[in-house]
């Protein structure tokens, strides 16, 4: 009898890893795709993006929320041995040490990525955006594991799921590539401003060479700066004539 | 209290019958005098000079005329060392003053940069002077050299930012002086100084620094002699454009624009005046009796700004020679602000396709309202400036940009313009 | 009409890239010009729309908007 209960009661853990363990992949893909349709400035007009934020961020705790369970009956299973320290330490499990190892990974981006944001504000924004990055390598790494570690892969269903999630991503990832929008550094380089700002690292246009001061010509009057040459002045309106002949 | 307005001043700038007076120290001190320079602390004195410059009403001539013993004030009560920066950058391409004054008068920028250091227990100054202004340099480093001969006890260095026209505003001085990174700073409260490191900044124009050292020689009262009760003094003015002697001109304050360039022969009728800089403002010609001073121009919509008088003349085209300003001024964006990134090459773009009769009906309230909405939202007062030039352009060219925008554009933009600009680099990628 | 602490909203210029959330979560107080970028109403938030400027300060990507506390008419 009570084997019989604890043969029950490890089929129903193992079915916990499983089930959770797909949902948060299901999850994980939405919050990334959210994440990267954010990034590109996508907007709807009736759907805010503060919204698609919003939705971005408790997309993320809820796979928290299923990751975790995924976890603890990964680690209380009994049938395959996964010790919680083969949770954080990557690669160090006895069953499939190497695709176990790399939810292992996927969980330490993961919380590199929610610790950061949940401590956004006391942080640096350029250290919180470095660290949110590892978020790309957060989603292939899951997927990997999924489909390695996981037990359920060849099934038809999963393999649907799997397609699924990865054309989703694939996609939300060609948008964030494909972004046209011209970004202020394009517009000061191309078309706006012809010139390379002042700054660091960046070469400073020279001037024409200064032209020798001449006689004052009378009380206190002097002569200023010299004149340019009229080939080097700014583009004059007749020029514009011959850019746009129509 | 105006004196007649042709006369030659010579307060900042001396002539002799030989030309202008050699600028050596030896020259220097035999026409203006020593001053009195502590080289310690001594609260006395400093209180002294403190009192005087803020009795004399000395506003800054770097373009914000701001008091300038008012700057003194943050910077004293911050407790720490200062250091103490001369802002000779002239990013304006239409000033020679501040070339003028290291040219001939170096001596006077220097006392003035030494006395605000002994006030202030500053013990380093730096000149800036733009890394294309070669003579000004070596004129500069002469003049330390001989300072340094005869016992200066303050460290004078000389400094080469790039020569951009953001460069010269105050923040963007400082950041480069700290960090390299020459583009100006959003500044929330301006009542907190700049800083270079962890020492205050204590930044003067070359010429309100010239000042000083005048008014420390000859006190308060006898400054406000000349100029006006409200804008004391005097000032250099560089006249260009349509006359016979351009250059630069020691003025009174209140003296009219149309005298200030009838003393460098106006060669024709002239359709109006840009003064105050590329970011400054036109003035219509039946305004030329405005006296040149901050208060009466702002009321007649224009401003002083770095003392910059350009009388355009009837054959030019005040919308051509606004869209070539409007034009080169987006280019030397710093890059950091959107609505100045991308609104001024607008405005610029509207005002090209005006110049040459080829806009669209909108045109005039388009330039209008962009104007309007780039000012004050950019970390610097760049934006402002173009906003300004341009809608004060269309105002006082009102007749004829109508005409332009009926598609009936005016010959005066073939004209070879009265302004000069920067030369144009070839295309840099800006990559680090 | 009370003398009261209110917020003033303003945007860090050099920060800003265009994101545009406060225009949607504040927009009593922000609106976006042509290029996507924010055109700040600078009249203090009264207490009813706090929460909504504190939120526009916390979502913005770039921390490029700025809370100042004035005191101000409402």
């Amino acid at each position: 009898m009570l084997a019989a209960t604890s043969s029950t009661m490890t089929e129903a853990v193992w079915y916990m890893i499983r089930a959770t363990g797909v949902v948060s992949l299901v999850l994980l893909t939405v919050t990334t795709v959210l994440g990267l349709l954010s990034a590109a400035r996508a907007r709807t007009a009736r759907w805010p993006a503060f919204a698609q934020v919003e939705l971005h961020k408790r997309a993320t705790m809820l796979a928290l929320v299923f990751l975790g369970i995924h976890i603890v009956a990964s680690v209380v299973d009994t049938y395959v041995h996964v010790g919680l320290v083969s949770v954080i330490v990557p690669f160090t499990s006895s069953f499939k040490p190497f695709w176990t190892g790399l939810g292992a990974v996927a969980v330490d981006l993961l919380a590199a990525v929610a610790i950061s944001s949940a401590l956004r504000q006391r942080i640096a924004p350029r250290v919180w955006r470095g660290l949110h990055w590892m978020a790309y390598a957060c989603w292939p790494v899951a997927m990997a594991h999924a489909l390695g570690a996981g037990t359920d892969a060849g099934q038809l269903w999963m393999d649907a799921i799997a397609a699924a999630c990865t054309v989703a991503v694939v996609s939300a990832v060609t948008w964030r590539i494909g972004d046209h929008r011209t970004t202020r550094e394009d517009a000061v380089l191309i078309g706006a401003s012809t010139r390379a700002v002042p700054g660091r690292h960046r070469p400073v246009p020279r001037r024409i060479p200064d032209t020798p001061d001449r006689e004052i010509h009378g009380p206190g009057v002097a002569d200023p700066a010299g004149r340019t040459p009229a080939s080097a002045t700014a583009p004059t309106a007749t020029r514009l004539l011959e850019r746009d002949p129509r | 209290m105006t004196t007649s307005t042709l006369q030659a001043v010579q307060r900042l700038l001396h002539t002799g019958p030989g030309g202008p007076t050699d600028p050596g120290l030896a020259d220097h001190l035999a026409l203006h005098g020593p001053v009195a320079i502590p080289t310690g602390a001594d609260p006395a004195w400093s209180e002294v000079l403190r009192a005087e410059v803020a009795a004399s009403g000395l506003a800054g001539r770097g373009g914000g005329g701001f008091p300038a013993a008012a700057k003194w004030d943050s910077v004293l009560r911050s407790n720490r060392r200062p250091v103490v920066v001369v802002n000779a950058m002239e990013g304006e391409p239409a000033s020679a003053k501040d070339r003028a004054l290291l040219a001939w008068s170096p001596h006077l920028v220097l006392d003035g940069a030494e006395l605000v250091a002994a006030l202030s227990g500053a013990r380093s100054v730096v000149v800036c002077v733009a890394d294309d202004r070669d003579d000004s340099a070596r004129a500069v480093q002469r003049a330390v050299t001989e300072r340094r001969r005869a016992g200066s006890c303050r460290s004078l260095t000389v400094s080469r930012p790039p020569a951009r026209y953001v460069t010269g505003e105050e923040s963007a001085l400082v950041s480069w002086l700290e960090r390299d990174d020459a583009r100006p700073a959003l500044r929330i409260d301006k009542s907190v100084p700049l800083r270079v490191g962890r020492r205050p900044v204590l930044l003067h124009n070359a010429e309100t620094l010239a000042q000083v050292a005048l008014i420390a020689r000859h006190g308060a009262a006898w400054f406000r002699q000349l100029g006006t009760d409200d804008a004391p003094g005097t000032t250099l003015v560089t006249v260009s454009g349509a006359v016979r002697i351009p250059g630069v001109v020691e003025v009174e304050l209140g003296t009219p624009v149309d005298d200030v360039v009838q003393r460098c022969g106006p060669t024709g009728t002239l359709s109006g005046y840009l003064l105050g800089g590329y970011g400054g403002a036109w003035l219509a010609p039946e305004l030329g009796s405005t006296p040149l001073a901050s208060a009466p121009l702002a009321r007649a919509g224009a401003t002083l700004g770095v003392g910059i008088v350009v009388a355009l003349p009837t054959t030019s085209c005040g919308i051509a020679e606004t869209a070539r300003i409007a034009r080169w001024m987006a280019g030397e964006s710093a890059g950091q602000c959107g609505p100045c990134v991308f609104g001024l090459p607008a405005i610029a773009n509207d005002l090209e396709l005006l110049a040459v009769g080829r806009s669209d009906a909108d045109v005039l309230a388009r330039i209008d309202e962009r104007s309007r909405s780039v000012v004050g939202r950019g970390a610097c007062r760049h934006p402002d400036g173009v906003a300004r030039m341009v809608r004060s352009a269309l105002q006082v060219f009102a007749a004829d940009a109508a005409a332009h925008a009926a598609g009936r554009p005016c010959d005066g933009r073939r004209q070879p313009s009265v302004l000069t600009f920067p030369a144009e680099p070839a295309l840099t990628g800006g990559a680090s | 009409m009370r003398l009261e602490a209110g917020l003033r909203v303003r945007v860090d210029p050099v920060a800003c890239d265009a994101f545009g959330y406060c225009a949607e979560l504040l927009p009593e107080r922000v609106t976006l010009d042509e290029w996507g970028y924010p055109v700040v109403d600078g009249t203090p938030v009264g207490p009813e729309l706090v929460e909504f400027a504190t939120r526009a300060a916390a979502e913005c990507p770039r921390r490029a908007v700025l809370l100042e506390r004035v005191a101000g008419r409402h």
